[in-house]
């Protein structure tokens, strides 16, 4: 496998051949720990620090944040009203984005790569432009949204969404959506469409197909699109912050206010930290989970 | 395989209304003609356009965001190259986790990320600088640029190298003439993902980002969490067509499927 010219003798050849991925990679490793191994081992220590009105931080070592979110009540709250956010708005595009990675891959060839941009398009463009979006679609009780719903007669008077979790779902879920689709879209590809005309020539009807054919092969990639959806809108921060104002927050907005409103560090990093902790063991957890249900899906 | 029914016709078609509306409400209101928030009913007007040159903080985020992408892209594809191509040609030990250090930028939330640079920069004395920024985008822009490349050295065809070295290239020369133009479309696109990436970023940025080296989303940001009026909305149609356009390059020369599902993992 060496790369390097054969004029040397084969013993250092061979040596070579063994130092050169470390050479290689050497460079980015060092960038790595110095820049990320460093800094986050640093957030951590900082979280276990003291801090005061007038004082500062102080490097001390305390569980004073610790015990603060465990026994405020403010922040259980806070944690819960994060993490349900992130399930509904993993639910809607579960439940919206799954059938229509279907319809999209039914679709003939032009209208296919057509709506394919249409729809993972908007994971491009700047996630404050597309919340402003929602912002002006909610605007007051008089916004698009509550008169188009109020023509439709599913309302009668008009929701509340600016500043409200409905509000947030909504935004998030679209902000969301292009992953789910996408994600559906990878396990439709692994799906051989010769099965469906087999069980349709074999007389069963459509919703028997979609139930007992389709369904259970697309079930790894509506999970693993899961996992990515609920993990960013529990670490999401401009949606949010923007259509959920000052008051109603989340941990990205909680810690965000900490370090740059608040000025107490140490209690911010412990919510960051705590987020951080909280989304691995959810996602490693379900990771696993999924791969031992559905082993040979992910062969 | 079967056709779509109506019904399935009917829910494609509100699914693209959801999808869009947000986006084309923000670009219909960017023309209004009048001084307040409204969809334009009485023509159309560029004024808010405009406006935009009378308020050079967002010219100036928007040349910082520029210039932080590009730079930070290039810089991280300096350090992924090389990590690309040991982690696609040899096996040795360790090669799996260092993989997953390189990745590891995917999995952590960004506003974790933010606090920990914005920790490490204070302390060494870099808070709010330009070289401080450049630094944490090249590490949330790295697995980008390392999966993309990656995928071009492990698809590579090694025969050409093979030949190059029998007739006497190596080292630098091999890399240069050889290694380097093959991977290429790998390289710029992992490049081009990477400038998006860094592009678009708000949560980390909005930690590093002091006075005077405000990138455009977190101007754009700060300035809709103060009020929202058609300026912000004319600068967003901006960038919105601007992203567009990028988009259609992007498809008509490398596949927007295949770059977008390099970001599906995880991408922030």
């Amino acid at each position: 496998m060496s790369a390097v010219v054969d004029t040397a003798p084969a013993a250092s050849a061979d040596e070579r051949a063994a130092r050169a991925p470390w050479v290689l990679t050497a460079p980015a490793l060092m960038l790595f720990v110095g820049v990320l191994v460093i800094p986050l081992t640093m957030t951590v220590m900082l979280s276990f620090h003291d801090w005061g009105q007038y004082k500062g931080i102080e490097p001390v070592f305390i569980l004073k944040n610790w015990r603060e979110i465990a026994t405020d009540p403010y922040y259980a709250e806070m944690f819960w009203r994060t993490f349900r956010i992130a399930l509904l708005t993993t639910l809607i595009t579960a439940v919206f984005g799954a059938p229509e990675a279907y319809i999209l891959n039914r679709m003939s060839g032009r209208w296919k790569s057509f709506f394919l941009l249409v729809i993972l398009g908007p994971l491009l463009i700047s996630v404050v432009a597309r919340t402003l979006g929602w912002a002006l679609l909610f605007g007051g009780n008089n916004g698009l949204v509550n008169k188009l719903l109020m023509s439709l007669g599913l309302i009668g008077t008009p929701l509340r969404f600016m500043f409200t979790e409905t509000g947030m779902v909504v935004a998030l879920a679209h902000v969301m959506m292009p992953f789910m689709v996408l994600s559906v879209w990878a396990a439709l590809q692994r799906l051989d469409p010769q099965i469906e005309n087999a069980a349709l020539s074999l007389g069963a009807s459509a919703p028997t197909i979609i139930r007992r054919i389709v369904l259970p092969q697309i079930v790894p990639g509506v999970l693993s699109g899961a996992i990515i959806v609920f993990s960013l809108s529990a670490s999401a921060f401009a949606t949010p912050a923007i259509i959920g104002g000052r008051r109603l927050k989340v941990a990205a907005t909680l810690a965000y206010d900490e370090f740059l409103n608040t000025l107490n560090w140490p209690l911010g990093a412990a919510v960051a930290i705590l987020l951080l902790v909280a989304l691995v063991l959810i996602v490693v957890g379900s990771n696993a989970l999924i791969e031992r249900r559905y082993a040979e899906a992910f062969r | 395989m079967r056709q779509n029914g109506p019904l399935a016709l009917i829910f494609h078609t509100l699914f693209v209304i959801f999808m869009l509306a947000p986006i084309v409400v923000v670009c219909l209101v960017a023309f209004t003609p009048e001084g307040y928030l409204s969809l334009p009913t009485h023509g159309f007007s560029l004024r808010w356009f405009r406006a935009i040159a009378n308020y050079p903080e967002f010219v100036h985020a928007f040349w910082i965001s520029l210039g932080l992408g590009a730079l930070s892209s290039f810089v991280a594809l300096l350090f992924a190259v090389p990590a690309a191509l040991a982690i696609a040609r040899y096996k040795f030990r360790g090669r799996d986790a260092l993989a997953a250090l390189f990745l590891s930028p995917l999995m952590i939330p960004h506003v974790v990320l933010g606090i920990a640079f914005l920790r490490f920069f204070t302390s060494i004395g870099m808070g709010g600088g330009f070289p401080a920024l450049i630094i944490a985008h090249v590490i949330v822009v790295f697995p980008f640029a390392l999966r993309l490349t990656l995928a071009a050295a492990t698809g590579m065809d090694r025969s050409v190298e093979m030949a190059a070295i029998s007739l006497g290239a190596g080292g630098w020369i091999l890399f240069r003439r050889v290694t380097l133009p093959l991977i290429l479309p790998g390289v710029i696109s992992g490049w081009a993902l990477a400038f998006i990436q860094s592009f678009d970023d708000l949560t980390m940025t909005v930690f590093l980002a002091a006075p005077g080296i405000e990138t455009l989303p977190v101007r754009m940001f700060l300035y809709v969490q103060d009020n929202i009026d058609p300026l912000v909305t004319s600068v967003s149609a901006s960038v919105i067509a601007v992203t567009m356009a990028a988009l259609i390059l992007l498809d008509r020369f490398y596949g927007l499927d295949r770059v977008l599902a390099g970001k599906s993992d995880t991408g922030r």
